[in-house]
């Protein structure tokens, strides 16, 4: 049994995307075009139907499939960005199945996400929400708290990242042409990042 | 919003199709979202694909044929186009002497060409190169930001490359006169009034009626500053300036004046800010060797207009005037 079911952790995330896709929309027209809510639905909606067609049945099939759907679907910088993240999961998680496994493979994601774009902490990027979670998962797995205390750390630590990218001027991505105009506003792809490990808390089973 | 349109999810897809029945000259593929030239893969020539977001019509898909682009990829609106597309785009037009991929300097864009390009390379051994366009300037190149923005060159450039490709010259050649149209490209823009996306609803962001947008891109973004609305020749100057010290452009060079619309302005607009700029640059001792005036690389219905200034040669001028025949250029054929 997996700490978090990845299928129900894509379901869920899917789910909070669909409910947050205006927030999303607003948060990216605000510093960017205005197209990341309606992306990350279309290619969440994907994966979904992916599942239901298809039921993979390991961690590792689950996310490689999410992986390629949202390449397929998402499209601008986030189809990549989340979808080497789950392609890197999928290559680490292997048979794992406790929550030092996921968070060793959830690493592995932030890690691709950062060779794909190449962002760094304080960039203004969904990386802003990504490292604190996988250092809160490291720091708890390390200490040995169980998978529901190691993730509600982790979704704090994620929304406190997403939320210290508002005063950030951005120096990745769309923002960054705005130059100072994008500080005062919280960063859209961060948001999603967050709503990722929310998901994940949520798909604890 | 009003717009002629039925469904704001679908307007993709219906645009490709009125594509597909309005010019049979080319093959339009709804399912994989690709337009490509109706006689590619053509043997021994340099195959010239490109793509981005769709909302930018003509660009790309409308300069698809003879003497320009072989395909193009169009994404969601403002959305780069996927791996997939991007593929099937340069399977279909190689010939075997090599493809291009005109990459406009977005993030997505590159990351999506990018991993086309590593599947390309695994699959089917294609010899791929890219050639990123960054010719904005109201943006720093620097660490702290994505790059300059691949903006009106884009259009130069696919022109330029693709009469290159045209004439069979190998890929080697036709990706130096595309860094070559980069190099000496430079553009800045404004905006009257943001853009509606369809599947949003509303204005990416409000203008006053007393307020322009100086250094916009062409994704209905802001843009670097909000100023005061200023008469045509103050616009000029203010896109001009930072055009020509960025090259820098100098007395007696000789240029291709691009006065681009964004969408929704009109001609008469457009063609008189070509009057102002063509005064400005003639009292910089710059010559104005050729000129295209018109909405080319749009962002939907945003109001406003960009400038794009391209130092020539008799090379790249020769290149221009070569023959085209696209929806969107058709000249010497």
């Amino acid at each position: 049994m997996a700490a978090v079911d990845t299928a129900a952790w894509v379901r869920g995330f899917a789910a909070l995307v669909d409910e947050h896709e205006a927030e999303l929309t607003a948060l990216d027209a605000a510093i960017g075009d205005a197209d990341h809510g309606t992306n990350m639905r279309r290619g969440m909606t994907a994966a979904v139907a992916a599942l239901d067609d298809s039921h993979p049945d390991t961690p590792g099939e689950v996310s490689k499939q999410t992986a390629m759907v949202l390449i397929r679907t998402v499209g601008g910088a986030s189809g990549p960005l989340f979808g080497t993240f789950f392609l890197r999961f999928a290559a680490a998680v292997g048979s794992g199945s406790d929550i030092a496994d996921f968070a060793r493979a959830f690493r592995a994601g932030l890690d691709g996400v950062i060779a794909r774009g190449k962002a760094e902490p304080g960039d203004k990027t969904m990386v802003d929400a990504l490292v604190p979670a996988a250092d809160a998962l490291d720091e708890c797995v390390a200490g040995g708290a169980s998978a529901e205390a190691a993730l509600d750390a982790a979704v704090s630590a994620a929304a406190a990242g997403r939320d210290a990218t508002t005063p950030l001027v951005a120096r990745k991505g769309r923002a960054s042409y705005l130059g100072d105009r994008s500080a005062g506003h919280q960063d859209p792809g961060a948001t999603s990042a967050a709503l990722l490990v929310l998901a994940a808390r949520a798909a604890v089973r | 919003m009003k717009k002629l349109i039925n469904d704001p999810a679908g307007v993709v897809d219906a645009a490709l199709a009125g594509m597909a029945a309005a010019h049979p000259e080319l093959r339009v593929d709804t399912k994989q979202r690709i337009i490509v030239r109706a006689d590619a893969p053509r043997p021994g020539k340099v195959g010239l694909v490109s793509g981005g977001g769709s909302g930018h019509e003509p660009l790309h898909g409308g300069f698809v044929g003879l003497g320009m682009l072989d395909a193009a990829c169009p994404g969601e609106i403002f959305t780069s186009p996927v791996p997939d597309q991007i593929l099937a785009a340069t399977a279909a037009v190689d010939a075997g002497a090599g493809v291009l991929h005109v990459v406009k300097n977005y993030t997505g864009d590159v990351m999506n060409f990018e991993m086309a390009a590593e599947l390309a390379a695994a699959e089917s051994g294609a010899e791929v190169r890219a050639v990123v366009v960054n010719d904005d300037v109201a943006v720093q190149d620097s660490l702290y930001t994505a790059g300059r923005r691949g903006v009106g060159a884009t259009l130069i450039l696919e022109k330029m490359a693709g009469a290159a490709a045209e004439q069979g010259r190998p890929l080697a050649e036709v990706a130096r006169i595309a860094d070559t149209v980069n190099a000496r490209s430079r553009s800045m823009g404004m905006a009257l009034t943001s853009c509606t996306v369809p599947a949003v609803g509303h204005p990416t962001f409000e203008l006053g009626d007393g307020e322009m947008e100086i250094g916009i891109g062409i994704h209905g973004e802001p843009g670097r500053r909000r100023v005061p609305l200023a008469p045509a020749r103050d616009v000029a100057v203010l896109l001009l300036d930072p055009i020509l010290a960025d090259l820098p452009f100098a007395q007696g060079d000789r240029v291709l004046c691009f006065l681009n619309g964004m969408g929704g302005t009109p001609l008469i607009e457009l063609y008189l800010m070509f009057d102002e700029v063509s005064r400005i640059l003639r009292g910089h001792g710059i010559h104005i060797e050729r000129s295209l005036v018109g909405p080319y690389v749009t962002a939907l219905d945003m109001a406003g207009c960009s400038i794009t200034l391209t130092r020539l040669d008799e090379e790249l001028t020769a290149l221009w005037d070569a023959p085209v025949r696209t929806p969107a250029l058709r000249w010497g054929i």
